[in-house]
């Protein structure tokens, strides 16, 4: 599923709302997630799971082409960690109702 | 701080100046509809965020690192996310490259 099929799909949901408002909120959904990283702020969206940054260190490497050596610097990249009945589902157990 | 699904929900009513519940509704729908992707094993792809996938995970030895026992990991289905260059990008506060000019740049 792609981002445009989503909005396809929360039409099908939402008769009553406009094409234009849809990607709206899709869009809104998707660029708060970002900038929150951007802040370093974690992002935790409940049933579904959490984004957060983690740190990388420099290291040094190698251009595979030329073989010259290069120094990569530190950097941060998002992180997601699916929640518990995220995680169950996706390999087909249901979690326990209580 | 911690930006939480309800933090989201403001933001679209702000946007779309729509009722709270309304833009409840909303945002509920848009993770309810990727968890029900994910959970057919379904790929989601957000361009500019990034793609969620279903990756398969073969059975494998292990050991308890607390007893030390021999066990047996079952395969199981695992979800990954990998983030887009521009999400990446974003997160260092690095300015988005687009791809002619990455070209560019090697010749």
């Amino acid at each position: 599923m792609t981002k445009r099929e989503l909005v396809e799909e929360l039409g099908r949901r939402f008769p009553y709302c406009s094409r234009r408002d849809l990607e709206l909120v899709v869009h809104t959904v998707f660029r708060s997630m970002v900038e929150a990283l951007q802040k370093n702020d974690r992002v935790e969206i409940r049933g579904f799971g959490t984004f957060q940054l983690r740190q990388r260190q420099g290291r040094e490497a190698r251009n595979p082409k030329t073989g010259a050596p290069l120094h990569i610097a530190p950097k941060r990249v998002p992180f997601f960690r699916a929640g518990k009945e995220l995680r169950l589902r996706v390999d087909g157990r249901k979690p326990d109702k209580a | 701080m911690t930006l939480t699904k309800g933090d989201i929900i403001e933001l679209v009513c702000a946007r779309l100046q729509c009722s709270r519940t309304e833009g409840a509704e909303l945002v509920e729908a848009v993770f309810q509809l990727m968890k029900e992707r994910l959970e057919r094993g379904e790929k989601v792809k957000i361009s500019g965020f990034g793609n969620f996938t279903v990756r398969e995970k073969r059975a494998r030895r292990g050991r308890n690192p607390q007893t030390g026992e021999d066990i047996v990991i079952r395969g199981r289905k695992v979800l990954s996310f990998k983030p887009s260059n521009v999400f990446k990008r974003a997160v260092n506060h690095r300015p988005v490259r687009s791809r002619a000019l990455r070209t560019a740049e090697q010749t």
